[in-house]
Order: C-alpha cells, then sequence, then structure tokens
C-alpha cells in the first residue's frame, strides 16, 4: 500500500471537480441538518439548484469552447441579457395574445430573432477578434459595454415586462420548479426535471460530440494549445475562431431565453457580472485559460459547484456579502488544486507521508 | 586552485513515474576546468541538469559544492550556491535593458533596493570579460543579436559570481563565428578557475572545448575520461551502446525529371527572387549562414510566409499561395521551431500525427477514433518513436522522439515535397543517423527533399545538390560532389 500513490493517482484523475462537488454538497447538508431546516437536500431544493446551474451553464457550454480555443469572452453576461432583452420586446409588442391563431408565428419569429441576436453578438466578436488580431479580452471588453448599451436602447434604459398572457405557455414552464408535474415537459417520464436541465444535457451531450468526433472539435483544441501548428498544419485559423464565437453566440442567446423564462423580464444591466460566472464555472471545472484544454462535464459540474454553495449559504442564511467571498475563495483553491495536478509539484507530494506499509 | 574539486555528483537516483530517468548518476567538476556531458536524448543529460538547478528533486544521491551539501531547492537557491545555468533557449527579458538583465535576481544592494550606480564596475567588468565592453549598459536586449544575447547570459552568471557553470547546448542557435567566440570566453572563464559543465550534441564542439568527458547512457553512466585520450568513434560507440560504422547512412536513389518550379519567388524582405527545379527523388539541400533568408525561402514556397512576387509550380499547374492549397498540392513542412510551432505540445501525439489530414477518419464528419489510433500507431512504429501511450502530450517525449513525430505528420498527410527546416537541430547522434536514413528511403520512393541545414557535413553526405544562399539570394546551385565544405562556406559569406 502506498499512501502517496494512491493519493496522486486520485488528485491526477479527472474526477476532481465531481469530488469537489460531493464533498460541497455533503458539506452543506451537515450544516443544514446541524443548524438549518435541513431543505437542503430536499427534490425540490434540488430542483431549484439545477434550474441555476443550468442558466449558468448553458453560455458556459460556448465559452468552454471559446476557453479551449484559448480565447475569452467578457461580453456573454450583457449579451445574454440583451438576448433576453430583445425577446421580451417582442412579446411586449406582440399584437396577438398567446392561444389565439397566428401567436404560434409571433413566438418562433421572437425566438429566431433572439437566436439571431446571439449569433451576430458572437460573429462580432469572432470577427473582430480573427480579423484586426486584437487579443480576445480587449475586444470583448469592448463590446461588452456595447451590447450593454445596445440592449439599453431597445430596452429604453427600463426593464422590459411582457404582459402574462403574451407569453407563450412553454416558455413560462421552462424553468418552472413546482411540484406540477404536468408542467414538465418530460410528462413524468424522469421524476420531474426542469425543462431547463433537460436542454441543458441534451446541448451538452452535443457539444461533447461536437469536440470530440469532429474536425472541427479536434481544431479548436489544436488552435487552442499552438495557434502556429494549427496554422502550419492548414487549419482554418480565422474561420474556426469566427465560428467558435459564433456558435457561443447562439449558446448565449439560449441561455438568455432561459434567462427571460426564469425571470419574466428584460433588463440588460441584469448581465453585467454574469460573464465572470460563467467563466468561473468553466475554470472550476478544469478550463485552462492558456487554452487546449477544458472539458464540458467540468463545466457543467462548475456551474453545479457554484449554485450548490449559493444555495447552500441560502439555506444556512449566510449573509450574501459571505457568500461572494466563499464563492470567491473556491474559484481561487479551484484553480491552485488543478494547477497543481497538472504540474505536479514535487513539494506538494512530499507533504504527504511516503508509505504506510513497505510493498 | 586550479583543478580543486568543486561540485560533486553521487548516486543520483530519479523516476518519473514507471520510467527511471536516473540510476546512480554521479560526475564530478573541478576548476577550471570544462567537462563534457554527452549523451543521447533521453540519456539523462536534461534531468540531471534539472535536478542541478533545483527545479527537480532526486529521488536519492548526493551532490556537494566544496564540502557543504548541495539540495537547490530552486533557481535563486542555485545562484546563491554559486552554479549559474546557460540553457539553449535564452533567458532573458527582451524588453528590459542590459545591465537590469544582469542584475535580474541579485540581491538589492542597499535595503532591497536596486542602486544600478553601485552595481555599475561590476556589470562592466563582466560586460568586458565577455567580450561586450562596447556595449551600453542601457541598451535593450531585445534589441541585440541572438550571440550579444548568449554572450549577456554568461555576463549574468558572471555578475552572479557563479563559480560553476553549466552549458545546455549553447551553441545550437549560433552562427559560426560567433562559436568560436563563445570558445574564447569559455577559455578565459577556465583561467578564473570556473569549473563548467558542457553539453552538446556536436562532438568536434565538445572535442574543441573540454577536458575531460562523461557520458550517460539511459540515465547510467557508461564512460568518462580526458576528452584528448578518446576518438570520436568510441565515444559515439559509448553513446549509442553499439557500434555505429556510419553516421551517414545513405539509400540508394535515382532523382527523375523536374516536376516542381519556383520560379522568382520573392517576399519582403527575404527570399529575393528565387528559381528553383526539383526532381521527383531528390534530396535538395540549402545552405548559408544563420540569416540569409533559407527559413524564410522554404516559409515562403510553403505559403506561411506572404510572397511578394513569384509563384510555385507543380506538375505544371502553379499552386495558389495558402497553406491548405500548398498542402494539397502536396507540400509538407517542417518548423525549425519544434517547441512553439512544429508541434502542439499539450496535445496528444495522436492529435499531432493526425491533425493535418483528419478527414481520412470521418464518415459522414464523424471522426472514427479507433481507425485513427490505429493508423497513428501504425505510422509511430515505421518512425520508431519510443513512446508509452499514443494519447500521451508530446511534451512528454524527447526532443529526437518529438521530432520524429513532426516526420511522420507531413508522411501521414503524404506529401510528396517535404520542406525540412533544420529538421536535425538538437537531436542525438542516434536519431540523427536514423532521420538520414529515412529521407534516403523516402528519395528512393520518388518524393522530393528540401532540407535546410546549419550543419554542413550532414548536407554533404546526404544531399543530390546543393544551393547556397547570402543575403536572400540563392547564390549557387551545384551537385554535391561538385562542392567542397570550404568553397560552401565561401560563397555563403560572399
Amino acid at each position: 500500500m502506498n499512501f502517496r500513490r494512491i493519493f496522486k493517482t486520485i488528485f491526477q484523475s479527472q474526477l476532481g471537480p465531481i469530488f469537489a462537488l460531493a464533498f460541497i454538497l455533503m458539506l452543506f447538508a451537515v450544516a443544514d441538518q446541524q443548524w438549518s431546516s435541513g431543505n437542503y437536500l430536499s427534490p425540490r431544493n434540488f430542483r431549484v439548484m439545477m434550474n441555476s446551474a443550468a442558466l449558468i451553464a448553458v453560455p458556459a457550454l460556448g465559452m468552454t469552447m471559446i476557453i479551449i480555443a484559448a480565447g475569452i469572452d467578457l461580453s456573454a453576461g450583457t449579451a445574454l441579457t440583451l438576448c433576453g432583452t430583445v425577446l421580451a420586446t417582442q412579446f411586449k409588442y406582440a399584437a396577438v395574445a398567446s392561444g389565439e391563431p397566428g401567436f404560434v408565428w409571433v413566438a418562433v419569429q421572437a425566438v429566431c430573432l433572439t437566436l439571431l441576436t446571439g449569433c451576430l453578438c458572437g460573429l462580432i466578436n469572432g470577427g473582430l477578434i480573427s480579423l484586426t488580431k486584437v487579443v480576445p479580452f480587449i475586444v470583448t471588453l469592448g463590446t461588452m459595454t456595447i451590447f450593454l448599451g445596445v440592449g439599453q436602447i431597445i430596452s429604453k434604459e427600463s426593464t422590459v415586462y411582457a404582459d402574462e398572457k403574451n407569453i407563450p405557455g412553454w416558455l413560462s414552464d421552462f424553468c418552472y420548479t413546482g411540484s406540477n408535474s404536468e408542467r414538465y415537459l418530460n410528462f413524468g417520464v424522469f421524476p420531474n426535471i426542469p425543462n431547463s436541465v433537460l436542454l441543458t444535457l441534451i446541448l451538452a451531450l452535443g457539444v461533447v460530440l461536437l469536440l470530440r468526433y469532429t474536425v472541427f472539435g479536434r481544431n479548436v483544441f489544436a488552435i487552442g494549445s499552438s495557434e502556429s501548428t494549427a496554422r502550419l498544419c492548414g487549419v482554418n485559423v480565422p474561420f474556426t475562431i469566427i465560428a467558435v464565437y459564433t456558435l457561443a453566440g447562439v449558446f448565449v442567446a439560449l441561455g438568455g431565453l432561459m434567462y427571460y423564462a426564469n425571470v419574466k423580464n428584460g433588463n440588460p444591466s441584469d448581465g453585467m457580472g454574469k460573464e465572470l460566472e460563467i467563466i468561473a464555472a468553466v475554470v472550476l471545472g478544469g478550463g485552462s485559460l492558456s487554452g487546449g484544454r477544458g472539458s464540458i462535464l467540468g463545466t457543467l459540474v462548475g456551474a453545479l459547484i457554484i449554485t450548490a454553495i449559493r444555495s447552500g449559504c441560502a439555506q444556512l442564511s449566510i449573509l450574501n456579502t459571505y457568500t461572494h467571498i466563499i464563492i470567491g475563495g473556491i474559484i481561487i483553491v479551484a484553480v491552485i488544486v488543478d494547477q497543481l495536478r497538472h504540474g505536479s509539484p514535487e513539494w506538494f507530494f512530499r507533504l504527504l507521508p511516503a508509505k504506510s506499509t513497505e510493498g | 586552485m586550479r583543478g580543486q574539486s568543486l561540485l560533486e555528483v553521487n548516486e543520483i537516483c530519479k523516476a518519473f513515474g514507471p520510467t527511471k530517468a536516473l540510476r546512480g548518476v554521479g560526475l564530478r567538476v573541478r576548476s577550471g576546468e570544462v567537462l563534457a556531458l554527452i549523451g543521447e536524448n533521453g540519456a539523462g543529460k536534461s534531468t540531471l541538469l534539472k535536478i542541478l538547478s533545483g527545479a527537480h528533486w532526486a529521488d536519492s544521491g548526493q551532490m556537494s559544492i566544496g564540502d557543504r551539501p548541495f539540495r537547490p531547492s530552486g533557481p535563486s537557491d542555485t545562484r546563491q550556491s554559486g552554479v549559474a545555468m546557460i540553457y539553449q533557449e535564452l533567458n532573458l527579458a527582451p524588453e528590459l535593458s542590459v545591465e537590469d538583465n544582469l542584475l535580474l535576481g541579485c540581491r538589492g544592494s542597499g535595503g532591497g533596493l536596486l542602486i544600478r550606480k553601485r552595481q555599475r564596475p561590476q556589470v562592466l567588468e563582466a560586460l568586458k570579460t565577455v567580450g561586450l565592453g562596447e556595449l551600453s549598459p542601457t541598451a535593450i536586449v531585445g534589441e541585440q543579436s541572438i550571440a550579444t544575447q548568449q554572450m549577456l547570459e554568461i555576463a549574468r552568471a558572471l555578475v552572479a559570481e557563479a563559480r560553476i557553470i553549466l552549458f545546455d547546448e549553447p551553441t545550437s542557435s549560433l552562427p559560426q563565428k560567433d562559436v568560436a567566440r563563445l570558445f574564447t570566453i569559455i577559455n578565459e572563464l577556465k583561467d578564473r578557475e570556473i569549473g563548467m559543465v558542457y553539453i552538446s550534441h556536436f562532438l568536434e564542439e565538445v572535442r574543441e572545448v573540454a577536458d575531460r568527458y562523461v557520458v550517460l547512457r539511459d540515465g547510467e553512466n557508461v564512460g568518462e575520461g580526458k576528452m584528448k585520450d578518446a576518438d570520436d568513434d568510441t565515444i559515439v560507440s559509448l553513446m549509442v551502446g553499439r557500434d555505429v560504422k556510419n553516421l551517414f547512412p545513405t539509400v540508394p536513389h535515382s532523382p527523375g525529371e523536374p516536376w516542381v518550379k519556383v520560379q522568382e519567388l520573392t517576399g519582403a524582405p527575404y527570399p529575393k527572387k528565387i528559381n528553383i527545379e526539383l526532381r521527383r527523388g531528390e534530396i535538395f539541400g540549402i545552405a548559408g549562414l544563420v540569416g540569409a533568408g533559407r527559413t524564410e525561402l522554404i516559409r515562403t514556397v510553403f505559403g506561411l510566409d506572404h510572397a511578394s512576387n513569384g509563384i510555385v509550380v507543380v506538375d505544371g499547374k502553379p499552386i495558389a499561395p495558402a497553406i491548405g492549397e500548398r498542402i494539397k498540392a502536396g507540400f509538407g513542412f517542417i518548423s525549425e521551431d519544434r517547441k512553439n510551432e512544429g508541434l502542439a505540445q499539450n496535445l496528444s501525439i495522436i492529435d499531432n500525427l493526425t491533425l493535418s489530414r483528419l478527414t481520412d477518419y470521418t464518415i459522414m464528419g464523424v471522426l472514427s477514433l479507433k481507425r485513427r489510433k490505429q493508423a497513428a500507431e501504425k505510422l509511430l512504429e515505421r518512425v520508431q518513436v519510443k513512446y508509452n501511450a499514443s494519447d500521451q502530450a508530446v511534451s512528454e517525449l524527447s526532443g529526437g522522439n518529438q521530432q520524429k513525430i513532426a516526420i511522420a505528420r507531413i508522411l501521414h498527410q503524404q506529401s510528396d515535397i517535404l520542406l525540412m527546416d533544420e529538421p536535425t537541430k538538437g537531436i542525438d547522434v542516434g536519431t540523427k543517423s536514423e532521420v538520414y536514413r529515412m529521407l534516403g528511403e523516402l528519395a528512393a520512393t520518388g518524393k522530393t527533399i528540401v532540407f535546410v541545414s546549419s550543419y554542413l557535413p550532414e548536407l554533404l553526405a546526404v544531399c543530390d545538390r546543393i544551393g547556397v544562399m547570402a543575403r536572400g539570394e540563392l547564390r549557387d546551385v551545384r551537385k554535391t560532389a561538385d562542392w567542397t565544405e570550404e568553397e560552401v562556406m565561401k560563397v555563403a559569406i560572399g
């Protein structure tokens, strides 16, 4: 039995984030039992957590691809609420109410326009990055405020509310986490999983397959690992980068759609700071900001870690201010641990007892 | 005192997982002498260096400086023990001044403050010793030539008052005339009773500069002695572990009809109006000094650099200057910068091998990972790469094995015109001779090879024709038999 080796193996495996999530869930569950209502792991709270995680996870899927390609998108937050605002405006000024003939057309138009907005945001980011060669951080820092401004023009600098009757039923129920199983799309096949979570899982599977089993996916990894090598191998680097950002824009738009379904209004400035949450999910899941590395499963778990902490703190009535500090601390610790896993500096393993017994 | 033992290393062992990199290595550096550390890539030289510099810790064994034990915890610790490293890649901050670079990592002169004036004499003294007395301490390092930067590294070691200097392939990026300058400086350092360890693949170089040698093979000492008592064959067979009869194996091949034409190819600033005709089954060498535009020429031919004028014609058809088109037309390129450009270091072996031709493994856009892996492993066997698993990152492989993967990639993309920029740079003698044999075999199957090299003996031994470049122009092309080393140099400096 070699304790150091066993620890090293577990430590360096890909399952790190999952262990972290399990540990956090356990910690809060115990604390909740001791000092609070004991509702932390109740089915209802579980649904709420999964729904909140889905809201982060969907745009984070696109962000994972961007980060694997050694990019970053700081505009994801404001682009997301811009999309939500576009959707809200469509329903607010809809000529026909839900259920009336012709409303299907209104809904289709609204959703398409939302997706198109996201697409365009991504296309602008990707285009600027590939054509001007300005680093993604700066480009998206600029577009971040541009998208905010555009959103405020559309919303006339206020929050856009649409009449409840103008919102299609499926969208109203998209982020539903209550106990009425008829409002779930899967009709009780799975025990009441929110529709947002189902969509997230389907999209995640799609991205996993895209990254692993297509030439495009391998090119994304190659560009992130070494852009000049990719170029030398004949990879069309500008096209791939534009495609990655545009695709990420679609995920941001879907994120905006879910955001709208969740809060039922569109406020462009709501998105400020959301991008950091999205990036944090990717990083917690093992994505490397220097590119070439990142996993979709990790990102999903990363989103869950953030919501598990937030929900846990809420259950324990920990003040919001402390929640911020805890989440920030966890992100830093996670990245340090991740670096240790990949660099494996010897001093770290030396801290452990070498062998429990010989042999 | 000259000849006194400075650094002693005994029975060092180091394992990475199941691989034993060092198995009881020992050496001794005396003051005022140069010890050559010789061995193939993967023999354990780099690991030993990393242990000496504190980047890795030995699993067991002792090191001592003078009579004190030496167990460095990191680079600054190493420096303070009087040991300095000169690496293959330069480690200078290009935006900083000469002076700031030399003083980097030194303890401040006044309570943590850096008082440049007080350390000025030391800086000037060090610059003078390395023959850069003319250079202003406030000049920006990034604007100096590579050779000057290399000397600055040595000056930095002097400022840090190093007693032991370890050189890791210091000449790999130096032009010939600067190599001579480096050796003069090394001889001066000998007089200052500094002990040196010199790692290089070039035997003739080692012979010129070193007093004693130690040969490592598979992490063990396999021989040592005085340099002047050993001939090349003895050392090479110690390194390789078998008798190497022929460093330059040739495979009979005969060039066919010309089929690739480069016409009036011009880029900014180099190359200038290049015209070449390449034949099937031919190895075409390009010689010249560093900076003569050889790299620029083949990069422009491949489409990596922009051509302002001129065309590339294959089989009578002009090929558009985009990399994708050139690859389709049969061109393959091996970069001299293996680490940054040649290979994506943290991607797997399979990914690196197959990246340029993935479409072979797709059905309706879906990759078959299994078929890709099988094909990759077959190729790895063909070029004889030593590896643990085909999905390990290429950064874990030795330089020679990485180079084989770079070559295997252009074989995988089924290139017929292989453009190779310094394909034997930084790889060991054994692998070099494998590469030469591979080139011959490829030429025998009708492939065209363009072989850029700064190492004349290999060009003269392997190529069918050699062109010599100077200042961006192709000055002269002759059959190899019509060239001598002196004539090549005469054209190259002209």
